[in-house]
Formats: C-alpha cells, structure tokens, sequence
C-alpha cells in the first residue's frame, strides 16, 4: 500500500484503534489486525483478548520477561497487563462465542455486500485445511470488523456481491476498514463511512463490486 | 489411600493399545505433554487418532508421532503451523486422515464429553463447508449446527504442579486444553513438573480437581 495514497497499513491500524471505545475487550486475529495492538491510545483501558486463555494481554516481551507458556494466538511471545488472566481453551470460546467480546478484528480475503467473511480457505483441495478459532470469532464478537487491502495483488476486489471463497461466517461483518476507506455494513448493504487520504468516491466505487450508499 | 503417581513414563502410559483415541493437550508450543508423547511412541502403538489443536512442529512429540506413522486420523482446528512439515508431508501422502474442528468447537466437543451431554448446537460453522452433512436448527432467529461429544479412551495433559489426589495447576497459557481434556476422557494421565505434598495447593487455585486424573507422572 502507497503512503502517499490511501491508508498504509500502521495508518489503518491506527483508524482502526479510533474507533475501539475505552473499556473494550477486543480480540484482534492473526496477520494484520495485531498491527492495531501497537497502534491502542495509552489513556484508553482496552482488554486484548487471545484465544488460548489470555485476557489483558500486554506487549512483546523483554528477554527478562520472556516465558515460553505466555504466547498468543500467533504463538508469539507476549506479556500479561496488571490485572490481566488466564483462563483455559473451553472458557475463552465461550468469551468468543457467547458474545462476550465487545469488537474482534479479523483479516479477510472478501467480503460481501451483506457481511459475509471469507478468511480461511481459497478452497484450494491441494493444501491442508486450516482454521483456527476464525468462526467462532466471527460468529461471536458483538462487532466484527474486517482489515484488509480493497483488492487483490493483481487488483481484483474483495469487496464482493458475493463471496467465492469458502465463507468463515454469514452477515457477520459490521464494518470493513480497507487502504482506500471505512464502510459500514448493514440490512440494506454498503455504506461509506469515510474514503482514505487522496482517494476519490469514483476510485472506491471502481474497486468495489457491490453498490456503495453514501 | 489415594496415590495416583506412577514411576515412570512407561508406567504412565501402560494400557495404550493400537486403535486408541487420544487427547493431547497444548496449544503451540505452550502445554505439549512431550515426555508423554514420547513415552507413547516407545511403547510403539499404531493407528492412533490424535485430538489435539495443532498439527506437531518440528521433530517432537506430535510431529515424531506423525513421522513414525502412528497416527491414522488427527482431528484439529489448526494443522498447518510454521514447522509442521511432518503433518504436511504425510497428509500430502495421503496417509494421514484429517477432520477439521473450529477450535471453540473442538474443545466444546470435548467439554460435551466430559459433562454427559450428548452434544450441542452451535452458531460456528453454520452456512460454512464444515457443517455440511450436519443437522442444523434454527434457535432464537439464529441458525445453528448439531456437534457431537468428543470424548478419549486417553487423555495426555501437561500441568505445572500436582499432589498425590491429582489435583493440578497450570503455568500461564499452558493451560489452555487442559483442564477440558483432562475431562473427556476414560483414562487421565498428566506429566507435571512438580509434586507437592497433600495440602500444598491452595484448594482455591486448583484448576483440575483430582476426581479427573488418574495418573500422574514428575518430569522435571
């Protein structure tokens, strides 16, 4: 993603934190979405949440911090905040699914017009299935929001009518933030919260399959 | 008199036979009963089936399970890690069958298990690839998917310390499918790093009460 243009991704990371209120318990998914951990204001109280048993979830830690039965869902190293806890697998799902949790942010290879997110498989049969804990987050999270680049590398949308990778969830999405806007999805479809710097409603409209109000 | 400490890791795992299915604890690298994987392997069983998160890394535990061909059927939410080319190579094979479990999913199978339920239904999954075949219903406006209990003929779980009743604490995130699995299954055997004495645990901060376990054995 240009700096020049659109949201880099620390940008949409940081656009991202914005809108997580104080006093959120939040889980951010794998690949992207842990950039929005670094980018949390220091005067907000925000619970980062990881799968494996972790609420209060702290940052990388130092070499004297260090302990290998502190991972995150990633399995990297992290730290556990002052009043931070564990819990075990069983427990956390039940904060994923049972609405618990007040925001998750997920990656996305699409999503559609009505929320649908497809971020596990390419249904590519060749390579072992893979999927984590993507569903029961996308099911769970009272707002699922979607970070993820508006097109593909060779600049095919991802912002579908339709999905044609395996879907993770149906209508879970509630909003989607992309490099070249914010847009808020609900019963009637798209809706544009906000373009990124220097990006223009025509350029948003060309990349985007699904009609977008405004 | 209740001791539920065995002598050693051979001991610990007697009464695994070919055909079993077996709960492994951990998640990553955090949690793998390793000593306990490996006792499994000497004993030299086949045709397992492994429940477990992950696919194995690198050359232990799970993975040299994997590479030795003891594992018929792995079912787990997550088997392609960074170093799980054991898994990789033999499900390219075509050696290794795989059912693949949404992770809450996979551990509230095994909790169904360990509860007497006969299963419960779900939002995850629902209007996805791995619910097909599945019965659903509609609860509360919302469609859900039928999931059945998941239970082991063993469970081989990786705690921090135990006394002689079985009653286990954890380290941190090694936790996480512990106390679950140490649930689910007809035969509890736990590798701890440390024993104390009866009375040593705070009853307050046991996490697995000993009515689970049935054996433990002291890996350093």
């Amino acid at each position: 993603m240009s700096t020049e243009r659109g949201f880099s991704k620390q940008a949409l990371a940081a656009r991202i934190a914005a809108d997580i209120p104080d006093g959120s318990y939040v889980n951010l998914g794998i690949g992207m979405p842990t950039l929005v951990g670094d980018a949390l204001p220091a005067d907000k109280e925000i619970l980062l949440h990881s799968e494996n048993g972790i609420l209060g979830m702290g940052p990388s830690p130092t070499p004297e911090q260090y302990d290998a039965e502190l991972i995150n869902a990633g399995k990297q190293p992290v730290t556990l905040l002052t009043g931070g806890s564990i819990f075990h697998h069983t427990d956390s799902f039940m904060m994923m699914r049972g609405g618990h949790l007040d925001i998750c942010v997920l990656g996305g290879f699409e999503v559609s017009e009505h929320g649908d997110l497809a971020n596990w498989s390419t249904g590519d049969t060749s390579i072992a299935p893979a999927v984590g804990g993507a569903m029961d987050l996308a099911v769970g999270a009272k707002q699922v929001f979607a970070m993820m680049t508006h097109r593909t590398k060779d600049g095919r949308s991802k912002v579908v009518r339709s999905c044609s990778y395996p879907l993770t969830a149906a209508r879970a999405v509630t909003r989607l933030y992309t490099d070249l806007a914010v847009i808020a999805i609900e019963d009637d479809g798209m809706h544009l919260v906000e373009l990124a710097p220097g990006i223009s409603l025509d350029e948003v409209r060309e990349a985007t399959e699904p009609e977008l109000h405004v | 008199m209740i001791d539920k400490r065995v002598g050693g890791l051979a001991e610990a795992v007697e009464g695994i036979d070919d055909g079993a299915t077996i709960l492994v604890s951990g998640f990553g690298d955090a949690g793998i009963p390793v000593e306990l994987c490996h006792a499994v392997l000497d004993r030299g069983v086949r045709d397992l089936t492994i429940v477990t998160n992950n696919g194995g890394s690198g050359e232990t535990d799970i993975a040299a399970l994997i590479r030795e061909k003891r594992v018929a059927k792995l079912i787990c939410s997550y088997p392609r890690s960074t170093g799980s080319h054991w898994f990789k190579q033999r499900w390219d094979e075509g050696a290794l069958e795989l059912e693949l479990v949404p992770q809450g999913t996979l551990s509230e199978r095994m909790r169904a298990a360990g509860a007497g339920l006969g299963g419960f239904f779900t939002p995850t999954g629902a209007e996805t690839e791995l619910a097909q075949g599945k019965e659903t219903r509609m609860i509360n406006g919302r469609l859900h998917v039928l999931e059945q209990p998941l239970p082991g003929d063993f469970a081989l779980v990786h705690a921090q310390q135990a006394d002689r009743w079985g009653n286990l604490t954890y380290h941190l995130a090694a936790r996480n499918f512990g106390p679950t699995m140490a649930t689910a299954a007809a035969t509890t055997i736990v590798q701890v790093r440390e024993f104390v004495e009866l009375g040593g645990l705070n009853p307050e901060h046991i996490i697995t009460p000993g009515i689970f376990v049935d054996r433990i054995v002291e890996v350093g």
